[in-house]
């Protein structure tokens, strides 16, 4: 009668349920002073869950099928941890000058993480939900921790009325997916499809679940709130918002449409398309009239999620891979980005206009090298990592004879290119403003590590390109 | 069965005219009630399939609880309908324009729809088993894994609803009942001999 | 022909009787309680109280009855007509739909269901929607007050009281209140040796959760130390404020009901229903609803006592009690119950 699930391929989540409770309790208990150290121990939370991924069991399924362990999930939740634990050593510094530190901000990144992992690792529709509701819930909060910036609360209830809305329609989408198929475990419904092909029912169920999971990872049409949310935001809350959970959001994409969907490869394949098409020229042609970086950085990311979806939309192992290292690299991208966004410090407080980046060249050499390598990188200059993300991705599409969608894709690129580049003419051709403060030592760390691995990553691109196919492989067995 | 099927069409009936006045009542107030009384007639029909637990759980959660929090925000914000309603007909076209797709939507499922006889439930509880037991034994072995995140789910919407909210103000006195109870005579009280003539 | 009179007429009529039954004794019961609550009260002050309708004033509940009903029923103008005089409705129809679960002797209960607990609990959470509805609709300041205060105190009790029955359902099994009144024959008492008796009942083995009960039951009821619903020295007279004659009565009728409900309650889940205190043939003769009731009454004294002694709870402490006292503790027991039943398996 009494079944025990098997706990060990779930060892990270519970290891990062028992230790957000028991840093929630260590900051209740011991007020606002603990911020620091629940700080320190968060971090060490996500490490440690990260070792237990890289050491624990390769794969498995338990708690009755909702929960699966398999390359593609521990290669992923390796990423979303890196980017949740970046994110709370980025808003150390910012939280300390600006008076919000406040110990629930890491454990909330902590509680989102684990809803992230929980997304990685869903396989049923109940656990994608529950998953992605407890990402969310967390996030919302997040938005608007500074709760005394008009920007920052208003930033948090939008970004929680558009994405209960999603929630709602991916809702109705998965009670449709389980009223025609019966089940809501994945492999049911693979079978389900194999067994009866798509009804058009079927297919409703699925487009409402695309257009919710669309909204997560802002594909236009989904976009609206994503420019506004990362503005109004803390910056170290917009870092997290770009890198982590966009990370965990395409991996939930593509463990949905490739894995219980593959049979009706043809239906979502042509959706896609068409949220990568709509993405891509958006984000590159919205972000040209931008004067804020946020919001060009928000832009950017809604063009990057649409090169992301082209590789998924090759419907092959190839655009799996693709995907992957594409989510890989713009995650390290993303993360140095933002460090050097979080030191356009002035003495009089943050700014985040463009211009005021003029002549960091001169005032900040080397931080001004760092971010116009990383900029190179965003707008997909060889050979810097973010052009082999663009590449794998675009020959995926290629070879699943996609050209309208590879051509788009790479005229999308070269109008992005002019915005990246835009800014790097600003840092090192325009008179320097005002200089800014000097970086924090956390900063120039993270931005040092994610323009090393931008400058070299011809270097390790063997590697994890290796392990992406390896994550890849998941989905494609017999391939 | 003639009995069930009576108040099956007797609770159906009232749930659905009270969720038509949820929408329609004048009064913000009234339409909360209404709504209250639509929960209590779903509780009716969860009595009828023999769902007994559920329909009590929906009575002490949604109208015990969250219902009555609904009532007061509504009692209190004193929301001005009329007002709320002047920009009605400038959302009608969109509004009513989704409206139309997803009633489409509806339309199209329902045409497509064939009850697959052995997915129909017979029985909400196996045999021999109350369904107060069978729902403890499938949610605390089946379901553990989504019972947990349900619960995680909901701590970080407490969480949340404390840090968005909760300010400790510095000049509020503060009851600590623990130094209440733990005085003596011999804290709180000091005994001085007063010279007559020359006060304290 | 047959079959229609035999299966649907015959019980519906016997349905019909039984609920009749329980109804009226259980009014004549409520208005003797009524009696009773107002002479102790009296005679912890030294006063005489009721006197003077019929011996001893054994008829005043009764001729209060028919003043209330005689009088004209006010409703003020800018007052919302439906919900104020659907309000003392509700609450009046609520605390009686509430007994036909409770069973005052073996069998002896109209609706013998499988979530009788959750039942009461449920009836009993609707209960703040009369105050609420009375408070609002009234459209004046104190009443509305007071129904803010309501909505406060009996959402927090509520939270213990569940608690407090899930510690008890722990130890039975079943949320069936016959099953939980047959279940007390035999605990601590019989563990040791001794016959059936009152130290088997849940009284003695969850004290802690007999005591949180009983206080979250005033609470629940809105009785004296909690009675910020209807206090007197800083709202006037609560929600029933504007009300008067018959919508009255039925507002203080069932507030009485509840707080019957209330004691029966603690009756069932804590004090053995209506077994006999000890099973030895003197008290073995005497019928079990007799015992129900003398138990009940017992209940109600102490109801009544603690009105009568304990002063008036400030509203912030009220809360502090109930969230941060009885709601760590009720929801450690569950912990440790839980914990204390699967290690001995003495559970069901």
């Amino acid at each position: 009668m009494t079944m025990f699930p098997d706990l060990l391929p779930a060892l990270p989540e519970i290891l990062l349920a028992v230790g957000a409770l028991a840093l929630l309790m260590i900051g209740v208990f011991v007020g606002e002073k603990s911020t620091s150290l629940i700080n320190g121990l968060s971090i060490a939370l996500l490490v440690v869950a990260g070792i237990a991924v890289i050491a624990g069991p390769g794969g498995g399924v338990t708690f009755s099928d909702a929960f699966i362990l398999d390359p593609f999930a521990r290669f992923m939740k390796v990423l979303a941890l890196i980017g949740s634990a970046i994110a709370i050593v980025m808003s150390i510094g910012y939280a300390r000058a600006r008076k919000f530190e406040r110990f629930e901000y890491p454990v909330l990144i902590v509680i989102a993480t684990l809803g992230m992992l929980m997304m990685i690792s869903a396989n049923d529709l109940i656990a994608v939900y529950l998953g992605l509701e407890l990402q969310s819930l967390s996030l919302y909060v997040i938005a608007a921790i500074n709760r005394d910036s008009v920007r920052s609360t208003e930033a948090g209830l939008k970004y929680f009325v558009l994405g209960a809305l999603s929630s709602g329609m991916l809702l109705y989408g998965a009670s449709l997916v389980y009223g025609f198929t019966g089940t809501t475990t994945f492999a049911g419904i693979a079978s389900a499809l194999t067994a009866e092909g798509a009804s058009l029912g079927l297919v409703f169920g699925l487009v409402f679940l695309i257009a919710g999971l669309a909204f997560k990872i802002s594909a236009v049409p989904f976009h609206m709130w994503t420019p506004d949310v990362y503005e109004g935001a803390p910056t170290p809350v917009t870092a997290f918002f770009a890198a982590a959970p966009k990370v965990a959001a395409v991996a939930l994409f593509v463990r949905v449409v490739v894995g219980p969907f593959a049979p009706i490869t043809h239906d979502w394949q042509q959706i896609l398309s068409f949220l990568a098409i709509a993405s891509m020229v958006l984000g590159a042609f919205a972000a040209i009239g931008q004067r804020n970086i946020k919001r060009l950085m928000a832009y950017s990311s809604i063009g990057h999620m649409g090169y992301a979806l082209v590789g998924l939309a090759a419907g092959s192992e190839a655009g799996v891979q693709g995907v992957i290292l594409y989510v890989s690299i713009y995650l390290a991208m993303t993360v140095g980005a933002f460090a050097c966004i979080l030191s356009m410090r002035r003495r009089e407080g943050m700014t985040y206009e463009i211009n005021d980046l003029a002549g960091l060249a001169k005032t900040h050499p080397v931080m001004a090298f760092m971010f116009a390598a990383i900029l190179f990188s965003l707008a997909g200059i060889p050979p810097l990592a973010g052009f082999f993300a663009k590449f794998y991705v675009f020959l995926a599409a290629i070879e699943a004879e996609l050209y309208v969608l590879a051509v788009i894709g790479v005229v999308a690129s070269v109008i992005g290119a002019y915005y990246y580049l835009r800014i790097i003419k600003i840092m090192y051709f325009d008179d320097p403003a005002t200089s800014f403060e000097p970086m924090p030592t956390e900063l120039r760390v993270v931005l040092g590590v994610s323009g090393a691995f931008v400058l070299f990553f011809i270097i390790f691109a063997g590697p994890l390109g290796g392990a992406a196919g390896l994550a890849a492989q998941t989905f494609f067995p017999t391939g | 069965m003639v009995l069930s099927a009576i108040f099956f069409y007797l609770f159906s009936a009232v749930v659905i005219a009270s969720g038509v006045m949820v929408i329609g009542a004048r009064n913000p107030v009234h339409s909360v009630l209404f709504l209250i009384l639509a929960f209590v007639n779903a509780a009716g029909l969860f009595v009828l399939l023999g769902a007994e637990f559920l329909a009590m759980i929906l009575i002490v959660v949604y109208v015990g609880a969250v219902a009555v929090l609904f009532l007061f925000v509504v009692m209190m914000l004193d929301v001005d309908f009329v007002e709320l309603r002047q920009g009605f007909l400038n959302y009608l076209p969109v509004g009513g324009l989704i409206g139309i797709v997803l009633l489409a939507e509806l339309l199209l499922v329902v045409a497509g729809w064939t009850f697959a006889g052995d997915t129909m439930p017979t029985s909400p509880a196996p045999a021999g088993m109350s369904n107060t037991a069978a729902l403890g034994e499938i949610l605390y072995t089946k379901y553990i894994y989504f019972f947990q995140a349900a619960g995680m789910v909901l701590l970080v919407a407490m969480v949340g609803a404390i840090v968005l909210t909760l300010r400790h103000r510095e000049s509020v006195k503060r009851q600590s009942i623990a130094d209440q109870v733990a005085r003596t005579p011999a804290t709180a009280i000091e005994v001085r001999k007063v010279e007559s003539g020359k006060g304290i | 022909m047959d079959g229609f009179f035999y299966d649907y007429v015959v019980p519906a009529i016997i349905f019909v009787a039984q609920s009749l039954l329980l109804i009226v004794v259980l009014l004549i019961f409520v208005a003797y309680l009524l009696y009773a609550d107002r002479k102790i009260w009296a005679a912890v002050q030294m006063r005489r109280g009721p006197n003077v309708v019929g011996p001893w004033g054994l008829l005043q509940s009764f001729a209060d009855l028919i003043k209330f009903v005689l009088k004209e029923p006010v409703v003020p103008s800018g007052s919302n007509k439906g919900v104020f005089l659907l309000a003392p409705l509700v609450t009046t129809t609520l605390a009686l739909s509430a007994w036909a679960v409770v069973p005052v002797a073996a069998g002896w209960v109209i609706a013998d269901i499988n979530v009788g607990v959750l039942y009461i609990f449920a009836i009993s959470s609707l209960g703040v929607y009369g105050i609420i509805m009375a408070g609002w609709s009234s459209n004046s300041k104190y009443p509305f007050l007071s129904a803010l205060r309501s909505a406060a105190q009996m959402v927090s009790y509520e939270v213990s009281i569940g608690f407090v029955i899930v510690t008890v359902l722990l130890c039975v099994g079943s949320l069936n209140l016959t099953d939980i009144v047959v279940a007390q024959s035999e605990g601590l008492g019989t563990k040791i040796g001794l016959p059936n008796s009152f130290l088997d009942w849940h009284w003695l083995v969850l004290l802690p959760m007999f005591v949180i009960f009983f206080v979250s039951a005033l609470a629940e009821t809105n009785r004296p130390p909690f009675d910020l619903v209807e206090a007197e020295s800083e709202l006037v007279a609560g929600f029933m404020v504007e009300y008067s004659s018959t919508p009255y009565m039925l507002f203080m009728l069932g507030e009485y009901v509840a707080i019957v409900l209330m004691c029966s309650l603690t009756t069932i889940l804590f004090l053995g229903g209506w077994l006999p205190p000890v099973a030895v043939p003197p008290f073995t003769w005497i019928p079990g609803v007799i015992w129900f009731v003398l138990k009940v009454t017992l209940v109600f004294f102490m109801f009544a006592m603690v009105k009568a002694f304990v002063p008036r709870y400030r509203f912030d402490q009220l809360m502090r009690l109930g969230w941060k006292v009885f709601l760590p503790i009720s929801l450690f027991m569950v912990v440790a119950v839980a914990f204390v039943l699967q290690l001995t398996g003495w559970g069901a």
